[in-house]
């Protein structure tokens, strides 16, 4: 479904993706994981288009991601940013149906509030915040709010940059409950970013470890434990000694 | 030695400074080219266009008002003082027209837009830009340049010139205020005088020019916000530069369009 091949993209001399070689298939759940600054969000943008990379191929579908029909491509998507990234000049029920009201997928006012209030209560949001605005919400409501914009045109491919971050551990597990039901429901092939090993566990089919700008590691879910890798064994007994420098 | 080297220094730096300005011409001349181009390919966004025709052409009116007033008022008096010199004081109306039709009108009325619109339209843009809003909007399928830069930019282009008309008219009649209450002129000759010497020239000049820097103060607050850097700082950067940008960019154009209008 989703194939990167030897992806390199650099900021000046921060050269922050070195060769990312990573595959997805259809109705697969991949989670990235990684550090601080290792350069996830940037592979999301990569995929979709926001970032130009320096070299590599990226492909969806079988097609190459930076040519043909942006629109078309892009409507097979749904993105969750990290920092929620809502417009702050809409209402919250706006802002969840904003692809539901233009485009191809044009609903009435009525429906499309309909369809935004329903996806917000998936997130455990009440009809109440639908006219409010992002500006007046919490930072873990304005995340779910962002979640339910992502999910809210049932996209076939959705990226989530860490979607539980910054959630009370309850409303991380409701997160994570949903975005398995949206793979295994709908069949949407998923991307996660996140730093939370809950998540992981209740989210992965499969798992692959970012650092120094490449894939580490990359397996199924039920290999994470045997994987013998000094990078993913570090990571994931959160030890400060290791191959990862902590102290740069 | 010395001496060559600090010349060599500073001609290279003279050097940068003028390839960076062409660069920067070349940039905003394609952004503005590719707004052109999605003035006319679908979709269209007819609400945010009404949103921006309020935001830019009404909202300014109290600013713009207030401006032509004071500044017609102003400019009577010292017509008046100038005039006296030479015997000339009856010129007050006539001048006070032409001033403010062909000049004074369209580039207040322009920088005020600059200060109020520009900087409001880059802070906005810039902050989108710095919270990944133009990235979302990008993900749900809808340009940027077609739901953000046209609509400000044709709101601007419409509304400018009305601002302009409006700003003329109250900036003669801050003149005719103080002709007739302070200096002695008869009310009726006033208006009759100042109606009798404009010309339609005048007035053509003076929307036009509105719309050209209508223009120009969308395009650059949308330009430099777009560009933005990352972080509160790069929003505050984008701000000044867009308006210091439109400001100059307006003057520079206003005297090109009188060497248009009224050289020949
Ligand atoms: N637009 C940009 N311009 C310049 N540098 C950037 C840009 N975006 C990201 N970077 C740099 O790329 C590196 C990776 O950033 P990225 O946001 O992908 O990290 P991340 O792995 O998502 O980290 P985190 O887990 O903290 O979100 C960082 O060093 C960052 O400074
Ligand atoms: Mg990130």
């Amino acid at each position: 479904m989703i194939n990167v091949e030897n992806l390199h993209k650099a900021f000046g001399d921060n050269h922050v993706l070195n060769g990312v070689d990573m595959s997805i298939g259809k109705g697969e759940s991949m989670v990235i994981i990684g550090g601080s600054g290792t350069g996830k969000s940037v592979l999301l943008k990569c995929i979709l288009g926001l970032i130009t990379p320096d070299s590599g191929t990226i492909t969806v579908n079988g097609k190459d991601a930076t040519k043909g029909d942006r629109d078309a491509f892009l409507a097979q998507f749904g993105m969750l940013f990290q920092g929620g990234a809502l417009f702050d000049s809409l209402s919250v029920w706006q802002n969840v149906a904003f692809r539901l009201q233009r485009g191809p997928l044009k609903l009435s006012k009525t429906d499309a509030r309909d369809v935004a209030i329903e996806k917000l209560r998936r997130v455990g949001l009440k009809s109440d915040v639908a006219d409010r605005f992002p500006a007046e919400l919490s930072g873990g409501m304005q995340k779910r709010v962002g979640l339910a914009r992502a999910i809210a045109a049932e996209p076939q491919i959705i990226f989530f940059d860490e979607p539980t971050t910054g959630l009370d551990p309850i409303m991380s597990g409701v997160i994570n409950d949903l975005i398995r039901e949206i793979v295994v429901e709908i069949g949407a092939t998923a991307m996660t970013i996140t730093h939370d090993m809950s998540s992981v566990r209740a989210i992965a089919d499969k798992v692959a470890m970012l650092h120094d700008g490449s894939v580490q590691w990359t397996g199924p879910i039920d290999q994470l434990e045997h994987s013998n890798n000094p990078y993913l064994d570090q990571f994931l007994n959160g030890r400060a000694e290791g191959p990862i420098e902590a102290v740069r | 030695m010395i001496l060559v080297s600090w010349i060599n220094g500073f001609l290279a730096a003279i050097g940068a400074a003028t390839l960076g300005m062409f660069a920067s011409i070349g940039r905003v001349v394609i952004f503005a080219l590719s707004t052109i181009s999605h003035i006319f390919r679908p979709p269209f966004y007819p609400k945010e266009f009404a949103q921006q025709l309020l935001h830019i052409g009404y909202f300014s009116l109290p600013v713009v008002g207030l401006t032509a007033v004071f500044t017609g008022a102003a400019l009577a008096l010292q017509i008046y003082a100038g005039g006296a010199r030479f015997n000339a004081e009856a010129v007050v109306p006539q001048i006070v027209a032409v001033g403010m039709v062909r000049e004074l009108g369209p580039v207040l009325v322009g920088l005020m837009i600059a200060a109020r619109v520009t900087s409001s339209i880059a802070a906005e843009i810039a902050t989108m830009k710095v919270t990944e809003q133009l990235d979302a909007l990008t993900t749900l399928s809808t340009n940027p340049m077609k739901y953000l830069t046209v609509p400000r930019v044709l709101a601007a282009l419409c509304v400018v010139p009305i601002l302009v008309g409006i700003g003329d008219i109250i900036g003669i009649m801050g003149g005719y205020f103080v002709a007739t209450g302070r200096l002695g002129f008869n009310a009726a000759a006033y208006l009759q005088n100042t109606a009798d010497f404009l010309e339609i020239m005048d007035i053509i000049s003076s929307l036009v020019k509105g719309a050209a820097f209508g223009v120009i103060a969308a395009l650059m607050g949308c330009y430099y916000g777009m560009q933005s850097d990352r972080g509160a700082q790069g929003v505050g950067k984008a701000t000044k530069t867009s308006v210091v940008a439109a400001s100059v960019l307006i003057l520079a154009a206003n005297y090109t369009l009188t060497e248009l209008f009224f050289s020949a």
